[in-house]
């Protein structure tokens, strides 16, 4: 789980979500390419946030991105994002 | 740091056509679900695209990412602009977005897609 839990960490201290989701789908990608046999390289993060009203989706993304730079060098092989401000619906 | 000459090879392809997908396999072979997602949404749509396998060539792979900042495939290109990955492609293909996009672009597609 530590892969998982610095994503959450990080995801908090820079986003303050109301709502925030990290699944690890690695064992759904089990032997494809990227894969490790300890896992923790597929992820989805699905969050809330004030900090996207007004931003648009590849910003969004970015943000996310620069927040992870280092999991996204390192472990994580796949990150599937949704983003979304108060009261646009998850 | 970026190579130059991979940048130049990205810009002619997004010129050259008005919807350019990078992307792991092939339009008729992918070999990533992301990919084949967007592939999936672009022929329901009904347009033409071009397909860019970056499993075989790792220079546009990596160099595909720092031209974009962007650190994954796919990613869609529409008149040389970059519009996502797949995440942002389905979305948008949801709310219709995608569809007026192209549309505004001037970008053909086929009746079928019109509904
Ligand atoms: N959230 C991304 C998901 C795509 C993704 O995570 N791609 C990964 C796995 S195919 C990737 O490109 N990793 C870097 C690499 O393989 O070079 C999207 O919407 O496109």
């Amino acid at each position: 789980m530590k892969v998982a839990q610095s994503i959450r960490a990080k995801l908090e201290a820079a986003f303050q979500p109301q709502h925030l989701v990290v699944e690890d789908e690695s064992h759904r990608h089990a032997g494809h390419a990227g894969a490790r046999p300890e896992g923790e390289t597929h992820f989805r993060v699905t969050m809330v946030s004030p900090a996207f009203a007004g931003v648009s989706r590849v910003d969004r993304s970015r943000r996310v991105h620069e927040a992870l730079a280092d999991e996204l060098k390192g472990p994580v092989h796949a990150l599937a994002l949704s983003l979304k401000a108060p009261g646009e619906g998850v | 740091m970026s190579d130059p000459v991979v940048f130049d090879r990205i810009r002619q392809d997004i010129k050259d056509n008005d919807v350019v997908l990078y992307m792991k396999g092939t339009p008729v072979f992918p070999q990533c679900g992301f990919s084949a997602a967007v592939v999936q949404v672009l022929s329901h749509v009904g347009v033409k695209f071009k397909g860019v396998n970056v499993l075989t060539d790792p220079e546009v792979r990596e160099g595909i990412k720092a031209f974009a900042n962007w650190p994954t495939i796919p990613q869609l290109y529409v008149k040389g602009e970059f519009v996502g990955g797949c995440d942002i492609v389905r979305e948008m293909f949801e709310t219709g977005e995608l569809q007026s996009l192209l549309k505004d672009k001037g970008v053909q597609v086929t009746a079928a897609a019109a509904q």
